[in-house]
């Protein structure tokens, strides 16, 4: 898990490195021009006339050290930048992964038991849209829809600032309220795949032998379906969640963008707009963490369902 | 070498036999004809309608069919039905290249993980790996963020990002493949590494590595679409998701300027994943009951 933060950190280096222009270039142009003995001077500051290993050697340290440089447009630390925004995205990323966990795998049952008839055609339906869509043009559409015609949910932000109460409560409403619409966004792309998935694999156990065991036994359709079957075909399902949380963090950006929802990705854009390298290189290597920790959390909840399972 | 084609043949289904099963089912049919179709547009369709997407040609925000542009016009009064027609061109070309540009990098990486095993396999997977960790809209966003936003390196920034499930599959089927009789054959009868591993192993490996760009290929243009969306795109040529992109702000007075673009990207990935379906069962069979 280190080695992927270091190896994203070692990359972020060669790409800035790569890249055409440095930072004195940058610094030089919003300043409207310096000279080359002000250019010399910058590139030393910086560190920038140093050899290549060295700078390497410098920009990990820093790194290390939760020094993520310096953000030209917003004139604060990245880092300072990245913690005010991270626990929002950070809300939506898994808040919209468990709902579409939750709901792909009440879909996948219902279709398992009846694979030829009109809910398996739902669901089928359902993954072609879902893969099909572009997330931020289905946002964009729930947007219009709940803005001018059913206006029950807030379609813009995180919070309602004319809320005057210091009750918890009212902000933690306030908050689920606006988190409702972006949520559901970003899990529309997923339902999908984790009904078929969970279909897929219902079907398999409902055809093994310790299923007809338990029928035998006398136990309930539901204790048979949601105890012995159900227990028993998760596994795919999250195995899946962990290798898709990458793309539910990319879809985070493009869902946030359009609710402008204060997260990583609403700043991500803000920071493409004004050049703002060293914010943009920050996501980077904290959405990589938070990828890396989902992926943990999965591997964990694995090991419980089964604990055959080594991690 | 007779005898090794003789042993080869049963696992590649003759030619003929996967276009049969691919034109008989409608649905693949289908998505080829609207694929086709969408090209065919984006490509010739200037010819017929020469109207220049960057042109402003009427007041802004004319509803469709009003003064006689079938889709409307945008803030800036430029003909939507005109952009959508060159962002085919667009969307089609890098959602295709992009694919190709991964497919390559996977069928690489994983055939030599996969053929070679040991050392050289650890460390490709876990390559593979890193790249499906990391998120890959942000990578793609600093790649073309840092070297400039031309059609060349978005393709490539796609491509670069959305190989692993390509080289994965691979190396699965050459962990498979590499056992069987014909290739030990092959290598009995004096054939060095890099022929058995793209003359005689690649060839069975193609199936499933076809649909897997086939699906490539359609979130490649989901993908240009977001990037395109963020304001990511070329400056220079017109496409779908910039189009969205750039009207998102006045969709509650016209809310036709992002539909339209969005049904077009919604109906091209459609049909390639018809397409895909369609690839998928006339290439393997065994895998059709999914």
């Amino acid at each position: 898990m280190l080695l992927v933060l270091l190896v994203v950190v070692v990359l972020n280096f060669f790409m800035l490195h790569l890249a055409p222009g440095d930072i004195a270039d940058t610094i030089a142009q919003t300043m409207g021009g310096a000279d080359e003995q002000d250019m010399a001077e910058l590139r030393k500051q910086y560190g920038l006339d140093q050899p290549f290993f060295i700078q390497l050697l410098n920009y990990v340290v820093k790194v290390a050290l939760l020094d993520f440089g310096h953000s030209h447009f917003y004139n604060l630390p990245v880092f300072d930048l990245i913690m005010e925004r991270f626990p929002a995205t950070l809300l939506l990323v898994f808040s919209a992964q468990i709902l579409s966990i939750f709901v792909g795998i009440l879909l996948g049952v219902y279709a398992a038991q009846n694979p030829n008839g009109l809910s398996s055609l739902f669901v089928n339906m359902f993954s072609l849209f879902g893969y099909a869509a572009p997330v931020f043009w289905t946002g964009i559409l729930l947007l219009i829809a709940f803005s001018l015609h059913v206006p029950i949910f807030p379609v813009s932000g995180m919070r309602d600032i004319t809320i005057e109460s210091s009750n918890f409560f009212v902000h933690f409403f306030d908050v689920l309220r606006h988190l409702f619409l972006p949520m559901i966004t970003l899990a529309s792309i997923f339902f999908a795949y984790y009904s078929r998935l969970c279909r897929a694999s219902m079907l398999e156990v409902l055809g093994a032998d310790f299923v007809r065991t338990a029928k035998a036994k006398g136990l309930s359709k539901k204790d048979v379906l949601l105890k012995h079957a159900l227990k028993n075909s998760l596994s795919p399902v999250i195995t899946f969640a962990g290798l898709s949380f990458s793309a539910v963090v990319s879809g985070a950006i493009l869902v946030e963008t359009v609710y402008s929802w204060p997260g990583l990705g609403t700043l991500a854009f803000n920071s493409i707009i004004s050049r703002d390298t060293p914010v943009l290189l920050g996501i980077l290597i904290f959405s990589t963490l938070m990828v890396t920790v989902g992926n943990l959390l999965t591997d964990l909840t694995l090991k419980a369902l089964d604990p055959r399972i080594k991690i | 070498m007779l005898e090794n084609e003789e042993i080869e043949e049963p696992t590649i289904k003759p030619v003929k036999e996967i276009f049969q099963t691919f034109f008989k089912s409608y649905s693949a049919v289908t998505g080829l004809i609207i694929l086709i179709g969408i090209a065919v547009m984006g490509f010739i369709g200037p010819l017929f309608y020469p109207t220049d997407p960057f042109d402003m040609v009427w007041m802004p925000f004319s509803p469709p069919g009003a003064d006689g542009f079938l889709l409307g016009t945008d803030y800036l009064g430029r003909d939507i039905l005109s952009q959508i027609i060159n962002g085919a061109r667009v969307s089609i070309a890098i959602g295709f290249s992009a694919a190709l540009v991964s497919c390559f990098i996977g069928v690489g990486i994983g055939s030599f993980a996969g053929f070679y095993g040991g050392w050289v396999e650890e460390t490709l997977m876990r390559i593979t790996e890193f790249f499906q960790v990391l998120p890959t809209l942000l990578f793609a966003m600093v790649i073309v963020a840092l070297f400039g936003s031309s059609v060349l390196s978005i393709t490539l920034a796609i491509g670069a990002v959305s190989w692993a499930s390509v080289a994965r599959i691979t190396r699965s089927e050459f962990l498979r493949i590499k056992e069987l009789d014909f290739v030990l054959a092959s290598r009995s009868s004096g054939s060095n590494d890099m022929a058995l591993i793209f003359k005689v192993i690649l060839p069975n490996a193609a199936a499933p590595i076809i649909v897997q760009s086939a699906l490539l290929v359609g979130a490649a243009i989901t993908f240009e679409a977001g990037l395109a969306f963020l304001g990511l795109s070329d400056p220079n040529v017109v496409s779908w998701g910039q189009v969205i992109g750039s009207n998102r702000v006045y969709i509650l007075d016209a809310t036709y300027t992002v539909t339209f673009p969005g049904i077009a990207i919604f109906i091209t990935v459609l049909a390639i994943s018809l397409v895909g379906d369609g690839l998928n069962d006339a290439l393997n069979p065994k895998l059709r009951s999914r």
